[in-house]
């Protein structure tokens, strides 16, 4: 059997969904499970992580895992590595998660293998279905290092289901770290509003705006249709370059990629950049006043319409519907 | 001071892809340019030489003999001069290969500071500026949309999915750079000219002191078995919304009652 650790994403010891969804597919891996939790609140996360397999939980319960930049976190995650023995290691594909991923596996000369869609047993190697160049191609890879092998997953690849063990075995991690570790300080840490909304890679419904709201207060719009539905808002990035959303909800090739179950674009045209970072999402809705806009030829429904006309009476449905 | 910029070829996002036979992408079969965030990085570190006198900004760029145009594409916009390593052994190295490459290429380089892009359009791994602080033992800062130097003192922020944190570090330091942090400037015409006769040293393996066994596809960590293009998917129903709005939202929200979305 396949001796797995999960790398845990959490908000003070809650994990977050994409935790759920990757200890569930390490569970259909039919892998030994333990899971590693880093940072202020981790010891809280162990039983939770028990209800979806972990049989271990390894915690580093300090503010030292968020306080500095990566290399803490690494000095963590090399631990946990050692003491499970694990010869595989998920981690969700998150850009600060990334990182500390990327350098434990220099260290201990692991491949990383990023952004994983499916997950299937081969022997001893795992390998990974994935999307390349935005979409266009998918491929199957696996890691083969003398280290471990490092899989980061993308987060709604797998569908969370709780099973396996009940309460799990606790280790707690005696972490020892030089200064070399404490050299990137944060000094910060500054939250936008979010309006409650659900972060755009994890959200199962994402609804963009794009040039064709025509200013700033058009994402009001946007808004109001995100929730309506649940959903996260994310845009183009003809409106994060001209200030009218923040840029990190820029979706494409120089923004972030994603795949909803549910992507509806206003005012989009559907550039390729664009196309990069949303085309594998499970259902694409467009609403553009252009008959001829690219982004029709992806789109399994279409408005041919003015968002200004067609989102009001459509936000109204969706809330009586409810 | 000396401020490196990793700049990588990519193929054009709009150029057909071609797998080879050995699973690697064929570099030679539709247009290739400048990884658009490495032009982000460029435009700081470009920022910084023109605000901190003595400073010189080089771009180091690991890819095959084609990849010279890249580079001078790269010192078009006023970089001082460029480090290209191209080895026939090179050829289908993953993110920690390449990072060995340009740690190797580094190791007898004086710098400062290192800004790159947060991504390539074609890996698009983001792993490299990690790992390539991971070979050369430095902090590194990814994912920087703010960047302010005092001193040896950088202080970046870092975009997060929520917004940003502040993040303090000592030069010498790695910095990779996000879309938001700057607006490019395009290159003069005496940039281009000028790009023509700007030093470029072209280095091969041997002389970065790397052994051909710790790079190119067999000795990458990764192995890709099967790389095949998505079906190209069908335009579904397009509704002509009659301008009144009501017929366009009526239409749309029975197909999202239809698949249980509302
Ligand atoms: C290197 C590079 C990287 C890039 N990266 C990205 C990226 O990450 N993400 C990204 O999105 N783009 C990216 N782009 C830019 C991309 O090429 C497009 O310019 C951009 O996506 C266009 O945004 P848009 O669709 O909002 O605007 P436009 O293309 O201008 O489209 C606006 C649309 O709105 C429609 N419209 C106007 N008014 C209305 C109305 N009242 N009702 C309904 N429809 C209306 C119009 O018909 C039009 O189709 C990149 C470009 C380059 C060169
Ligand atoms: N072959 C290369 N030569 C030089 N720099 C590279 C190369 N590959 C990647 N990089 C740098 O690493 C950054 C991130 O790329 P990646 O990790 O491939 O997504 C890029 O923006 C470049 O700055």
């Amino acid at each position: 059997m396949p001796n797995i650790l999960v790398l845990v994403e959490h908000d003070a010891g809650t994990p977050r969904k994409v935790t759920n969804q990757i200890l569930t597919a390490a569970r259909g891996l039919g892998a030994d499970i333990s899971a590693a939790v880093f940072g202020e609140g981790a010891g809280n996360a162990a039983d939770a992580l028990g209800g979806y397999g972990a049989a271990k939980v390894f915690v580093w319960d300090s503010p030292d895992a968020h306080g500095y930049a990566t290399e803490t976190q690494v000095a963590a995650l090399e631990q946990a590595i050692a003491q499970s023995g694990a010869s595989i290691v998920l981690a969700a594909a998150d850009p600060f998660t990334s990182d500390v991923v990327a350098r434990t596996a220099i260290r201990l000369k692991g491949g990383v293998v990023t952004d994983a869609n499916d997950l299937e047993l081969d022997g001893d190697r795992v390998l990974v279905t994935k999307d390349i160049f935005g979409g266009e191609m998918t491929s199957k890879c696996f890691a083969k290092g003398e280290g471990p092998q490092f899989i980061t997953v993308k987060p709604n690849a797998f569908t969370a289901e709780e099973g396996g063990g009940g309460s799990p075995e606790v280790v707690s991690l005696d972490i020892s770290l030089d200064d070399k570790a404490k050299r990137a300080k944060v000094v910060d840490v500054v939250e936008a509003e979010s309006g409650g909304r659900p972060e755009m890679t994890e959200a199962s419904i994402i609804c963009a705006g794009g040039r064709g709201l025509g200013d700033e207060k058009g994402f009001e719009l946007i808004e109001q249709l995100a929730d309506a539905l649940g959903a996260a808002v994310g845009a183009s990035r003809a409106a994060t370059d001209a200030g009218w959303y923040p840029h990190q909800h820029q979706i494409g090739q120089t923004g972030k990629t994603v795949s909803p179950q549910l992507y509806i674009g206003s005012g989009i045209s559907g550039a390729i950049q664009h196309r990069a970072g949303m085309q594998t999402s499970q259902t694409i809705v467009a609403i553009n006043k252009d008959a001829e806009a690219p982004i029709f030829s992806i789109a399994d429904f279409g408005v041919v319409g003015d968002l200004y006309k067609v989102l009001p009476p459509l936000i109204e449905e969706i809330n009586k519907r409810k | 001071m000396r401020i490196i910029c990793p700049v990588k070829r990519v193929p054009d996002t709009a150029a057909t892809k071609v797998i080879a036979d050995d699973k690697t992408l064929d570099r030679d079969a539709g247009e290739a340019i400048l990884n658009a965030n490495d032009e982000w990085s460029i435009e700081e570190a470009m920022r910084i030489k023109e605000r901190t006198d003595g400073t010189e900004v080089i771009a180091l760029c690991m890819g095959p003999e084609q990849a010279q145009t890249t580079v001078r594409k790269a010192l078009s916009y006023g970089l001082d001069g460029a480090i290209q390593i191209t080895d026939p052994a090179i050829h289908g190295s993953d993110a920690a290969a390449t990072a060995r490459v340009l740690a190797a290429a580094l190791r007898d380089e004086e710098f400062d500071l290192i800004i790159m892009g947060n991504q390539s359009s074609d890996a698009r791994s983001t792993l490299v500026p990690a790992m390539l602080a991971e070979y050369l033992d430095l902090p590194a800062l990814t994912y920087v949309r703010k960047l302010d130097l005092d001193d040896r003192t950088l202080t970046a922020q870092r975009e997060t999915a929520s917004g940003y944190v502040v993040v303090e570090s000592q030069m010498p330091a790695i910095v990779s750079v996000v879309e938001a942090i700057n607006e490019p400037r395009y290159p003069s015409f005496k940039g281009i000219m000028a790009a023509k006769s700007k030093p470029l040293e072209t280095k091969d393996l041997a002389a970065i002191g790397l052994d051909a066994g710790e790079v190119g596809l067999d000795n990458s960590w990764t192995q890709i078995v099967e790389a095949t293009p998505r079906p190209p998917k069908q335009a579904g129903e397009k509704v002509e919304d009659d301008g009144s709005g009501t017929v366009g939202a009526q239409a749309l929200a029975e197909f999202l009652a239809g698949k249980k979305f509302i």
